[in-house]
């Protein structure tokens, strides 16, 4: 910084088409940082062989996971034709975990994408209007807030009754009003910088502001909190399984296959506990995948 | 303080120069800025609750192509007025009158104002987007305008170069990669990209080093004589102030102490405030040092402020009738002074006598 | 502060309005008729008709809330339709064994988190913080109620050292605190413990390396402070922020109990919704989730007023 006050013209302009040097974006960054953190390779290699399990599952499972067989249930780990051993009508376990990839990852993920989309909406808007409409939502999301999350989902999937659909809305609306109050307390912060001044003084309306300032600032980190819900409502939706509100039989669930095996803790235990252990990786990947992404974007918890 | 708007006028373009040079830019009448306290539940029941008087009643001209200097303790509503004047904050109560028309009405809409008036903020980091690269930000005011993006990253390129940045180097980069120095010359080439008429400059220069200090303020009076710029330049540095400004406006508690050119104001202050501001100032030159007391405390707090002159409570000259009696700001020889000893047959003993001793 | 704490309390009120009408909500958003979810199938045109005077289900919704809240404000939140009993005795009966449970899991979790996040802060980046993050970490990714089967699995079925489910010897009758009843509660306890003692570690190891990292704090080791008069200081600073962060948790358990009290078949409010649900008895769904949900914003509220109390240097807005 030596240069005092440049006389116009000494430095050539280049016209806008023409290139200038560009610094990488912030995304390439956080991406890059991504790929050389050990943990987040890993957990995202887990995650993207449950996905690849779950999308190709039909051509992958070794035999059928819903034919049944009275003369081989509950078999152990290792028995012949059976890696996995066999459940309480004779399934094969191996063929049902890698066909319950599709359930438990499409009910546990699909709650928190759409929260994501509706609770940013709702929280950003009131963020950045204030006022009384920023009130009257938030304080209509402090009531839902007032319950603990899981009495929520179980209430709701409770009245509703049991279905793969009625539980993907119970789980929905148990995490809109966490995202909506990070996006409301996000956005809030974002509206009282500088730039958003700056841009409101020179005429913007608040529709331009709103996507050209705040959204690229805030869905950042409402991004990374909803990541980091994705184990809970993983664990969430295949406990509504575990008490039969979620997945109905005879689909392959997660947490459905647990509740039918609880009766054979005593016979085939370890058998018994496979579902869960599926249940366990994919909610321990995420929720390290979800640290590794806050700590790249260097948003603060 | 009539602004005098003619009838002819009505229906000129806008951005049109009115009643020459005579004319103010800017006209500044009665702005009143009054925040509400957050209310207890109790005060919530029976109404009421107290507010802060940031700005309380003030008038002030800025003159085509002047740069207007305001000092002031901090919380004497210098970046209140600034926020005032872009519309940040709408206004208790007063009006503004911009080029010959009051803004808002059906001759100068708020959008067109904005885009004549723009502003340069103190904190160079929070008032650029993080996400946004450096030419973004800037073409984002013409675009905002109705300029084609284009066109407007264009502008934005050639005011890089014309603050001093090579845009080839600069242009597409973030502002976390540049120096408090260059993000403020980036700031104020995004406050010219939208070709304002009147540029406000709160504290735009005081985080930076010394140094860097004195380029930015070249830059700008540069900048002033090339695009025919008016600039109203906020600060506490009295020395800045001093450098830059044609004009300064004295304000204290959400009040004109004084207004006068700045030579004359700083030579020969009038109001006994203005005087204490600037004995405070550290010379230079051992033969000016003052031997009067600087300003002694905090400011009194504007949620309550004193009755009568604001200042009676801290200044040496106070008498019973500076409690009781608000003063008058009134133009003499082009200064003007918000003091009862300014004021002919006040009530004040010093009344009409022209103290200018310093 | 006597300002905040009491529109604190005040604010207190339109949640709890809320709650309750999402509570009242629950019976309407059942599928079929209201009156329906509410009979017992083989309900005689008379009871029908008593139920329909005494819901007030021909009048208009608000009005029906307002019936309703005024009769739960007086103890009253119906009648369960499985057992034929008042919905408050059956949840009140409930609740001591969910709160004892609770209180207990709360308490485990407490003391090892602490433990295992004060070790973490103190030794910051080393191999003990590693390991404890990674039990954090092992601690809010469990599914909790596989991780009871796994408990029970080792423990009951293999070892055979603790009863794998139910609240004592004799079914689930009167609590006593020996041996041949609290072994009962050894399992799910620890189970629900796993839960806050994640989160526990976590915000305590943070709260001790931020304490430690404070120039006072090395100003005091600078002045020859013993360690143990640091440790001292520490917990003088975490505890407050700990002792919230704990009694949160409480709340969390008391209404997420319901999968660990299936899994031990233990006779808390989450066994109770679980046969509500199961048996479609929504007055009793209804009544189990209003007490729980009450009982956890009068903790939230208890924690704020505490934490007020105790550090009057947070200040809120």
């Amino acid at each position: 910084m030596n240069m005092t006050s440049t006389v116009a013209g000494i430095a050539p302009v280049p016209a806008a088409a023409e290139p200038v040097e560009r610094s990488p974006g912030f995304w390439s960054g956080v991406v890059r940082k991504l790929m050389r953190d050990p943990v987040a390779l890993g957990a995202g290699a887990v995650l993207l062989t449950l996905i690849l399990m779950a999308i190709f599952a039909h051509q992958l499972v070794p035999s059928d996971p819903y034919a049944t067989s009275m003369l081989k249930r509950l078999k152990p780990i290792g028995f012949e034709g059976f890696p996995l051993g066999s459940d309480e009508l004779g399934r094969d376990m191996l063929s049902r975990l890698m066909l319950g990839t599709r359930l438990s990852l499409f009910m546990g993920i699909t709650p928190v994408l759409i929260a994501f989309v509706i609770g940013s909406g709702v929280g950003i808007l009131p963020g950045y209007a204030g006022g009384l409409v920023n009130t009257l939502i938030m304080r209509t999301i402090d009531i839902l807030y007032a319950f603990p999350s899981v009495l929520l989902a179980i209430a709701l999937s409770g009245a509703l009754g049991a279905g793969i659909g009625n539980a993907l809305l119970s789980l929905t609306i148990v995490f809109i009003p966490q995202i909506a109050r990070v996006a409301e307390s996000v956005t809030t912060q974002v509206r009282g910088r500088d730039y958003v001044e700056a841009a409101r003084a020179s005429g913007a309306s608040p529709f331009t502001i709103v996507r050209v300032h705040v959204l690229g600032n805030v869905l950042g980190p409402i991004f990374v909190f909803a990541t980091s819900l994705i184990a809970v409502s993983m664990i969430l939706a295949s406990g509504l399984s575990f008490l039969g509100l979620g997945v109905r039989p005879p689909e392959p669930e997660w947490g459905l296959m647990l509740n039918t095996l609880r009766t054979a803790i005593y016979t085939q235990p370890w058998v018994a506990a496979l579902p869960g252990v599926m249940i366990f990786i994919t909610s321990i990947s995420f929720n390290l995948l979800s640290d590794s992404l806050r700590s790249a974007m260097d948003v603060k918890s | 303080m009539s602004t005098g708007i003619s009838i002819e006028h009505i229906g000129a373009p806008a951005g049109s120069d009115r009643g020459g040079p005579a004319q103010p830019l800017l006209t500044v009448n009665k702005l009143v800025k009054h925040f509400d306290l957050k209310k207890s539940f109790v005060e919530t029941l029976v109404g009421g609750g107290k507010v802060v008087r940031a700005v309380d009643g003030v008038d002030f001209k800025i003159m085509k192509g002047e740069t207007l200097g305001v000092v002031g303790e901090s919380g004497c509503g210098k970046s209140t007025t600034a926020r005032l004047l872009m519309h940040l904050i709408d206004p208790s109560a007063g009006e503004i009158v911009f080029n010959g028309e009051t803004v808002g009405s059906p001759q100068l809409s708020l959008r067109e104002y904005r885009r004549q008036v723009q502003m340069v903020f103190q904190d160079s980091y929070s008032s650029l987007n993080p996400r946004l690269t450096i030419q973004d930000s800037i073409a984002f005011g013409p675009q905002v305008h109705g300029v084609p993006k284009q066109e407007a990253v264009t502008r934005a390129r050639s005011l890089l170069s014309r603050v001093g940045l090579e845009p080839r180097r600069f242009a597409g980069r973030y502002p976390h990669e540049l120096s408090g120095g260059q993000r403020q010359r980036v700031n104020i080439a995004r406050a010219l990209a939208c070709e304002p008429r009147l540029v406000i400059l709160d504290e735009a220069v005081s985080a930076l080093d010394k140094s860097v200090e004195a380029q930015v303020l070249n830059l700008l009076m540069d900048l002033k004589e090339e695009f025919g710029l008016t600039y109203l330049f906020i600060s506490h540095d009295l020395h800045v102030v001093r450098y830059i400004s044609d004009r300064v406006m004295v304000m204290y508690l959400g009040k004109v102490a004084e207004t006068g050119p700045a030579e004359a104001l700083f030579q020969e202050p009038h109001h006994p405030y203005t005087r204490a501001l600037l004995s405070s100032m550290p010379s230079m030159d051992p033969d000016h040092r003052t031997e009067q007391a600087a300003l002694a405390g905090d400011p009194p707090n504007p949620i309550d402020p004193p009755s009568g002159c604001r200042f009676h409570t801290r200044c040496p000259l106070a008498e019973a009738v500076c409690s009781q009696r608000v003063p008058i700001l009134e133009n003499r020889n082009q200064r003007e002074t918000a003091c009862l000893i300014h004021e002919p047959g006040s009530g004040h003993s010093l009344a009409g006598t022209a103290i200018h001793a310093s | 502060m006597i300002f905040y704490l009491l529109r604190r309390i005040v604010y207190t009120i339109p949640i709890m309005i809320g709650v309750a009408f999402f509570c009242f909500l629950l019976v309407h958003i059942s599928p079929g008729d209201p009156l329906v979810s509410i009979l017992p199938p083989d309900a005689s045109i008379e009871l029908q008709q008593q139920l329909m005077k005494l819901y007030g289900f021909d009048r208009p919704w608000y009005e029906q809330f307002a019936h309703w809240f005024w009769r739960a404000l007086h103890g009253d939140l119906g009648t369960s339709i499985a057992s034929g009993r008042s919905v408050s005795t059956e949840v009140m009966r409930a609740v001591g064994n969910t709160l004892m449970l609770s209180c207990m899991a709360t308490l485990i979790g407490f003391l090892f988190g602490s433990l295992f996040g004060f070790v973490a802060g103190y030794f910051r980046d080393s191999w003990v913080d590693r390991v404890a993050s990674a039990l954090s970490v092992l601690g809010v990714s469990v599914p909790h109620y596989w991780l009871g089967m796994v408990l029970v699995i080792i423990f009951s079925s293999q070892l055979m050292w603790l009863p794998a489910t139910g609240a004592g010897p004799g079914g689930s009758g009167e609590w006593a605190w020996d041996w041949a009843h609290v072994q009962f509660m050894v399992l799910p306890a620890i189970t629900m413990s796993v839960i806050p003692m994640g989160i526990i570690a976590r915000t305590v190891r943070a709260l001790v390396a931020d304490i430690l990292a404070q120039e006072f704090v090395v100003g005091l080791r600078a002045k020859g402070l013993t360690d143990l008069g640091i440790f001292l200081h520490v917990v003088k600073n975490a505890a407050p922020t700990a002792l919230a962060v704990m009694g949160l948790q409480l709340g969390y358990l008391l209404g997420g109990s319901i999968l660990i009290e299936t899994v031990f078949s233990w006779p808390g409010t989450g066994f109770l919704l679980n046969s509500a649900i199961f048996q479609r008895d929504m007055p009793l769904l209804q009544g189990t989730i209003l007490v729980l949900a009450t009982f956890f914003v009068v903790l939230n509220l208890m924690v704020d007023v505490l934490q007020t109390t105790l550090d009057p240097r947070i200040q809120r807005s």
